[in-house]
């Protein structure tokens, strides 16, 4: 019988470095995020739609963006979620994740959340409903990469959607 | 026919699975072999017969072989015959499912397979590699994942519609409950929506009994123009409508974290194609791909089962379950097997079976008419496939 027989395991492993070319949209976007913390969006010619973050082209209308707009640096966490788990070779939880949608930005952008209490996703659920307003946080040292913003914090400036 | 459009009667003529879960017994072109003979024996066909193969497998770091349709090709049946691997994510396997209606529906054979293997418990860091399908430029960095990705929308839906975690919870006790009765479900497991509330929080409000188990697994059919089908079984799958939509890459960009813009626009084009009006009515049973429970919630908005935002009353109306309106998933869905590349043609499988009559303890009474939904990407690509017994436009 088949089920009888002994079948053996082989390692294996997938361990390979690439280097992915940006583009110059995107580059110019990084930056403006290390050069003067500055938030950049592309805008669309036909729909008029600010991308963030920023592509060279508008899948929709299928054309070329062609004008940088600044964004930010405030807006809105449409969604979030609190990761517990630690996931084998991911970052060490808990951290939240939000998509967030900044102020003359047309999408969203994903992002850390940060200076909220990852221990009550509840609460946050609530600010969520209510318009839950935040700024972005630049790091001190930055390298010209989507890092270059540490987080999204909380922020209270009575500005609703 | 309504659409004015002469169409080919097509009808899936043979199905083989095999059981999900770990198969440490078993190489993965063993599990090919074990899908495609059984669909070839179930079609009573043999393999000289096959005029063209469709390959399926889903992120290839998953099985660790790269493009493992080099190495599954002869377990595949295709060693002297047109081959091709199709790849849409999570959807991937109806993708091939659909490869091989256009080869018999434009005449270029009487008769194709498309054949999707998995194997999901080999890697040891999952959510890693499936990280690596996110943008490096832009996303990567944030650790967005599966899990995370339909958490996010599990949150926008709770914001949005007021959705809970109980009428989620549903949703896991029921597909877990009908995979008691699916000789093939990796899981079985009979449990209560408190005992889904008290699983392990992964990405809140995701808990594990929210999501999949790793299922290792492949699924094959056979599919044949009117003439063979016809010879070949006395009562085929006809497909009556057939249909896939793709939408953009970034998360972002979606108004709403929903299936609206492709699964939604994918369902009115099958919808119109296999004549359905009213689709709670007239679909008597539907196999949906719904790897987290959430997933199912919007599938059957998007499907037009209830309104946009409804999903949660759906569930709490009771009508998907087996006694229900419209029953949902008695093989258990994919809350209870995820073979990832082989989920999506598992649900084709399912539906073939239930108009067959053949899905055994798990079949519904009557089916005239089965729909099939599957997902892909990080909420990006939807398919919906009507089946039925009877063939439209032939």
């Amino acid at each position: 019988m088949e089920s009888q027989e002994r079948s053996t395991r082989i390692a294996g492993r997938w361990d390979i470095p690439y280097e992915y070319a940006a583009g110059v949209t995107a580059t110019r976007f990084f930056q403006e995020l290390k050069d003067h913390q500055r938030i950049l969006g592309r805008r669309c010619p036909e729909c008029r739609r600010v991308l963030l973050p920023p592509r060279a082209f508008c899948e929709r209308c299928f054309v070329r963006t062609d004008e940088w707009v600044e964004v930010g640096p405030k807006g809105y966490v449409e969604t979030f979620t609190v990761t517990y788990e630690a996931f084998a070779g991911l970052r060490q939880p808990p951290y939240v994740i939000g998509l967030i949608k900044l102020d003359g930005a047309s999408t969203k952008l994903a992002h850390f959340v940060g200076e909220v209490n990852a221990t009550k996703p509840d609460a946050l659920l609530a600010r969520v409903k209510d318009g839950f307003r935040v700024e972005a946080v630049f790091k001190t040292e930055r390298h010209g990469s989507i890092l270059d913003i540490e987080y999204f914090r909380p922020v209270a400036d009575g500005v609703r959607a | 026919m309504r659409n004015g459009r002469r169409r080919t009667a097509v009808g899936v003529v043979g199905v083989g699975q095999t059981r999900y879960g770990r198969r440490d017994e078993v190489s993965t072109p063993d599990l090919v072999f074990e899908a495609v003979t059984a669909a070839l024996a179930h079609a009573r066909l043999d393999r000289a017969e096959i005029g063209a193969v469709f390959f399926a497998s889903a992120p290839d770091a998953l099985i660790g072989v790269n493009e493992p349709d080099q190495w599954c090709a002869g377990a595949a049946g295709a060693v002297g015959k047109p081959y091709l691997r199709i790849s849409t994510g999570g959807s991937t396997g109806s993708s091939a499912a659909i490869a091989a209606y256009y080869a018999v529906a434009s005449g270029r054979c009487e008769v194709a397979l498309a054949v999707a293997v998995e194997r999901a418990n080999e890697s040891r860091a999952v959510q890693l590699l499936m990280n690596t399908n996110f943008d490096p430029i832009y996303e990567r960095e944030f650790a967005i994942n599966a899990i995370s990705c339909y958490a996010l929308a599990t949150a926008d839906h709770m914001v949005r519609y007021g959705t809970t975690e109980e009428q989620l919870a549903k949703i896991s006790v029921r597909n877990h409950r009908n995979a008691l009765r699916n000789p093939y479900a990796h899981l079985k497991l009979d449990i209560t929506v408190d005992d889904v509330l008290r699983s392990r929080m992964l990405c809140w409000p995701v808990k594990l009994l929210d999501t999949c188990p790793r299922s290792d697994g492949a699924c094959a059919i056979v599919i044949a123009s009117g003439a063979r089908a016809r010879d070949l079984r006395p009562k085929p799958a006809w497909v009556q409508g057939l249909q896939s939509f793709s939408d953009g890459y970034f998360l972002g960009d979606r108004e709403i974290l929903s299936y609206r813009d492709h699964l939604a626009l994918a369902a009115q084009e099958a919808y119109r194609q296999a004549d359905v009006i009213d689709p709670l009515k007239e679909i008597d049973v539907a196999e949906l791909q719904n790897p987290f429970t959430i997933s199912e919630a919007m599938a059957v908005e998007a499907l037009g089962f209830c309104e946009v935002g409804g999903a949660g009353a759906f569930v709490d109306a009771g009508l998907p379950e087996m006694a229900g309106e419209l029953p949902i998933n008695p093989s258990g869905g994919v809350l209870s097997s995820n073979p990832v590349g082989a989920t999506s043609l598992v649900r084709v499988a399912e539906a073939a079976l239930q108009v067959m009559g053949e899905a055994d303890a798990r079949q519904v009474r009557g089916v005239r008419r089965a729909l099939a939904q599957c997902s892909g990407g990080a909420i990006q690509f939807g398919t919906v496939v009507i089946l039925g017994d009877e063939p439209i436009g032939g």
